[in-house]
């Protein structure tokens, strides 16, 4: 293992840094030292120093914009903002590697043009996951239980976005088929979770999940 | 540089057929996507409809998409993060399976606009020889300056 990625991850060991890491990320945007101060009720040049060691490391990345209405002569010195780097770490003692394995597993499908039965595996396994949600989510909360698989859902004009590709990396190599599997594991865990499976569709942004979910249609 | 792709499908029916009105249905929103994706630099268009399609002399059943963009990025972003992926995931429902590659990508320079015919050679060229720098896919992919980049 890289002791690069087991550093990057050992920063976080401190509640500050990790908090701070936190609100970044969940913001889905650039933030500036200043907001994050104030969000998190600390100094603005603690959170400066703890945001500068996370962008060090390569947790996150930043940029200067000028964060103010004015522009010219005046309006003072570009702002140093933070976002969550896209970078991957992983950490697994003993290491594993199912990353390769699932690249492998996609070129199989591929060659024996088996992507409606990756589908359906797909479905079962949405279905099992939220047959194994906690009584809470059973409720029928389908952001808790994609929350908690690590999509990092939020609200937008009626519909659940998923902020968060769990699959990206292979999402980026095998595309159609990744994107096609994770529908159909949404799918089965909002039929799982009782709701009409319908409401989610393959809706892609650029840097996100492929899939969002239609509040209305839930029951 | 500029990324020109090409790709290729071949039809099960024909186009004023039943079972390819959702895929023609499909021309006129997904050519505005393309049309305004950030990076999009140039189609070559059927005619002055929307519903169009590429006119060419390689068989009534092929169907032809021929393109310019700034960047693999933005051509990726367009192809699978943009109201284009719902649409190329029913591909099944309107395209024969084939065995060769059916799509390839070659660096031009900025402001050339490439024929028909050079597109298809470089997929012949990807057909024959394998990706390279010259003809290459998202999978396989080169640099500007030749260098092979892993994705």
């Amino acid at each position: 293992m890289e002791s690069d990625e087991l550093d990057a991850v050992g920063l976080l060991s401190d509640p500050l840094r990790r908090k701070l890491y936190r609100f970044v990320a969940e913001r889905g945007r650039e933030v500036g030292r200043n907001e994050a101060a104030e969000a998190l009720g600390v100094q603005r040049t603690l959170a400066a120093f703890h945001l500068d060691k996370l962008a060090d490391a390569g947790l996150l990345e930043t940029d200067f914009r000028r964060l103010g209405e004015r522009t010219g002569p005046g309006s003072g010195r570009p702002a140093k903002v933070y976002r969550r780097a896209g970078a991957e770490r992983l950490v697994s003692l003993p290491p594993r590697d199912y990353r390769a394995l699932a690249l492998m597993m996609a070129e199989v499908v591929d060659l024996l043009g088996a992507e409606e039965e990756a589908e359906r595996v797909a479905r079962r396994a949405g279905e099992r996951l939220a047959r194994a949600a906690s009584p809470a989510d059973k409720g029928g909360d389908v952001a808790a239980l994609l929350a908690e698989r690590g999509y990092e859902p939020y609200e937008e004009g009626g519909r659940i976005r998923l902020r968060n590709c769990p699959f990206r990396m292979s999402a980026e190599r095998h595309p159609l088929l990744v994107c096609s599997m994770n529908l159909a594991l949404c799918q089965g865990v909002l039929a799982g979770l009782g709701v009409s499976e319908g409401a989610a569709e393959l809706d892609p942004r650029p840097g996100e999940c492929c899939v969002s979910i239609s509040k209305n249609n839930e029951s | 540089m500029h990324l020109a792709q090409l790709n290729v499908a071949h039809l099960i029916a024909s186009l004023d057929s039943p079972q390819l009105a959702d895929f023609v249905a499909n021309l006129e929103p997904v050519n505005a996507v393309s049309d305004v994706a950030p990076g999009f630099v140039w189609r070559l268009k059927g005619g002055d409809q929307p519903t169009d399609t590429v006119k060419h002399d390689y068989g009534d059943d092929l169907l032809i998409n021929f393109s310019v963009w700034e960047s693999r990025e933005t051509l990726w972003n367009f192809v699978y993060r943009s109201p284009h992926l719902p649409v190329l995931k029913r591909r099944r429902e309107w395209f024969h399976r084939v065995a060769v590659p059916y799509t390839v990508m070659w660096w031009i320079p900025e402001g050339h606009i490439p024929s028909l015919e050079e597109g298809m050679a470089r997929l012949d060229l990807l057909r024959a020889e394998g990706p390279g720098p010259e003809a290459f896919t998202f999978k396989e992919f080169y640099e500007p300056d030749g260098a092979f980049a892993s994705y």
